[in-house]
């Protein structure tokens, strides 16, 4: 995995919204074939330092590059085809049906004047089977439940088909059998297809469980990145959740309790 | 997850059945509008029979009835035809561009404006190109307005234009009550005319064929983009849709057509509210199906309800707007209720 190029590269990257700095000269290598977590407290700043590194705003300061071309310079459909976003919620103005907003993700990957071909139908199949909605195609999207239109965000996710996965919550609204399926998807997709996947998530067991490296964000631009297990420390945590963690073994996992 | 991914094959229905319908849907409304035009075109005081209809068409001399037709109705026609489009096309784009399938063209202002421009030419009894130009500067004035108190934080959001718009129109609405209030007895009714739509004096219909197949050539490049932003920024940012550049597009689009328009027939209500909806309940938010088949139910829209608001009563005639509001409201109702 060290000796695989970085896909993204954050260089003294200062993230900040409306006049709070939400993090500072920020050094990142994000590598194909691993899964970085990014976890910290409400409103300190992940899903705007994630939208940063989908180069969808511009950073304070620093330079951030994807296959060693500037974000900032990169049209963005060949952008649309290198990175994909999962956002943290779905707000459907108009009906559509599932596979019609499955098929959204080919976007990129289809011309201006062609329509989707049968491989775009047959990639939006096959991603609505990864996420076990098959059978879902005709449904109204505004009909489905919270978890159900996640995961058909997560098919068009992968529909989309890009090196570099940022998933914004991806677990969030979903039933715990989809919350481990949904990771050990993403996870497979990392460690197998040799993606990058960078996923905000709140639960510090799945970080355990799935995730290679973890950007901590600790507020006033603070930031702590490294190995899950040399980041994730009982008084790290605690001092950055606020609150007493416990940690307890089983054999040789880990996991936390709050104290 | 537990499904292989080759196991699921598309269905045969889910990859034919939207292509019929979009191969079949334009040809239809084309040969309807064509119907509708012959239609409107031998209806009236002097009625004109299919074959007299066919012998002007080709070249023929057909003494009075094609004074009548060529010289009277055809430019009504062709304006309220063009109208109907432009509203209709205006009306969706608006529907995207705010993220709301109740926005119709004149939710930004543009209506109001434009009748402020009219009813200050009435005033001052401006008749002809100077009282078009005063209600098209109307129209561009609003336009302007909303457009530069929209912008702030994160650009011009739907939330923003819409409320710029609300209040905008509300101003000019104050505007128009206030001249209506005092103008004179004899421009008051065409004042009340003008404000429910009327294309009894309609504008010459060049301005506004132009206009529309303009729009409809700029939309049509743009349309798999605006599937996109009907999906909302972020999801159309991320799929690599410059959203900026497109809504600054869309905006200014909108806003010409609905000027045009308004300038050339009136205030006419409900044909861009209803017409893009209908179309969206009938074959889907695909706005590259959905741009040019709002444009031509339109156009077919106004041109019937112009033509029974000139001989429902004839001698006398009603304000089109009063017919598109008759026709497009039980229709909608109908079939807002059958998909429910």
């Amino acid at each position: 995995m060290s000796a695989a190029l970085p896909l993204l590269v954050a260089r003294g990257v200062s993230v900040g919204i409306e006049g709070r700095t939400l993090c500072t000269a920020l050094d990142l290598d994000i590598l194909p074939g691993e899964m970085l977590a990014v976890i910290g407290r409400n409103g300190i700043g992940k899903s705007t330092v994630l939208s940063t590194l989908a180069g969808l705003r511009a950073p304070l300061a620093g330079r951030l590059t994807l296959d060693g071309v500037s974000l900032a310079s990169m049209a963005p459909r060949a952008l649309a085809r290198r990175r994909s976003l999962l956002p943290q919620s779905h707000d459907d103005a108009f009906a559509s049906t599932v596979l019609d907003t499955v098929l959204v993700g080919r976007h990129p990957h289809i011309g201006r004047w062609s329509d989707d071909s049968a491989h775009d139908v047959q990639v939006a199949f096959d991603a609505m089977a990864r996420v076990s909605l098959a059978g879902f195609e005709a449904r109204d999207v505004r009909t489905l439940s919270g978890g159900e239109r996640q995961r058909v965000a997560i098919a068009a996710l992968l529909a989309q088909d890009a090196p570099l996965c940022l998933l914004d919550e991806p677990v969030t609204h979903l039933d715990l059998d989809y919350q481990m399926d949904t990771l050990s998807l993403f996870a497979d997709m990392a460690h197998d297809e040799g993606r990058a996947v960078v996923a905000v998530l709140h639960d510090l067991n799945q970080v355990l469980r799935f995730c290679d490296r973890v950007l901590l964000l600790t507020g006033g631009g603070e930031w702590v990145c490294g190995a899950v297990d040399a980041v994730l420390q009982p008084d790290t945590l605690s001092r950055a959740f606020c609150h007493p963690l416990r940690e307890l073994r089983d054999g040789a996992r880990r996991y936390f309790v709050p104290a | 997850m537990s499904i292989p991914a080759d196991a699921m094959q598309p269905p045969a229905s889910v990859r034919t059945r939207a292509p019929r319908r979009r191969t079949l849907a334009l040809p239809l409304l084309a040969v309807g509008l064509l119907l509708s035009i012959a239609l409107s075109l031998s209806l009236g005081s002097v009625p004109v029979s299919p074959a007299q209809l066919w012998q002007i068409a080709t070249g023929g001399d057909a003494g009075v009835a094609g004074d009548v037709v060529l010289g009277l109705r055809l430019p009504r026609v062709l304006a309220a035809a063009a109208c109907g489009g432009l509203l209709a096309l205006a009306g969706a784009l608006m529907q995207v561009l705010l993220r709301n399938p109740l926005a119709d063209p004149y939710v930004l202002g543009i209506s109001g404006g434009a009748s402020v421009g009219a009813l200050l030419a009435m005033t001052a009894g401006l008749a002809g190109a100077l009282f078009e130009l005063s209600a098209f500067a109307g129209a561009l004035t609003a336009m302007a307005l909303v457009f530069g108190l929209a912008h702030g934080e994160g650009g011009r959001t739907p939330t923003r234009l819409l409320l710029t718009g609300v209040i905008v129109s509300a101003g000019c609405g104050a505007a128009v009550s206030f001249m209506l209030t005092v103008a004179n007895e004899q421009s008051l009714r065409g004042m009340l005319f003008w404000l429910m739509g009327d294309a009894g004096v309609a504008a010459p219909p060049a301005a506004a064929l132009w206009t529309l197949a303009v729009g409809v050539l700029i939309c049509t490049p743009l349309a798999r983009d605006l599937n996109l932003l009907a999906r909302g920024d972020l999801t159309a940012q991320t799929l690599g849709v410059p959203v900026l550049r497109l809504r600054l597009a869309i905006y200014l689009i909108a806003s010409a057509l609905t000027a045009v328009a308004v300038t050339t027939v009136g205030a006419v209500g409900f044909v861009g509210l209803v017409v893009p909806h209908l179309m969206r309940l009938a074959l889907g938010n695909d706005q590259r199906l959905l741009l040019p088949a709002s444009a031509l139910a339109g156009a077919l829209l106004l041109l019937l309800a112009d033509t029974a608001a000139r001989t429902l009563i004839a001698p006398a005639q009603l304000p089109v707007g009063v017919l598109t509001a008759l026709l497009g409201v039980p229709v909608f109702l109908f079939l807002l209720h059958r998909r429910r």
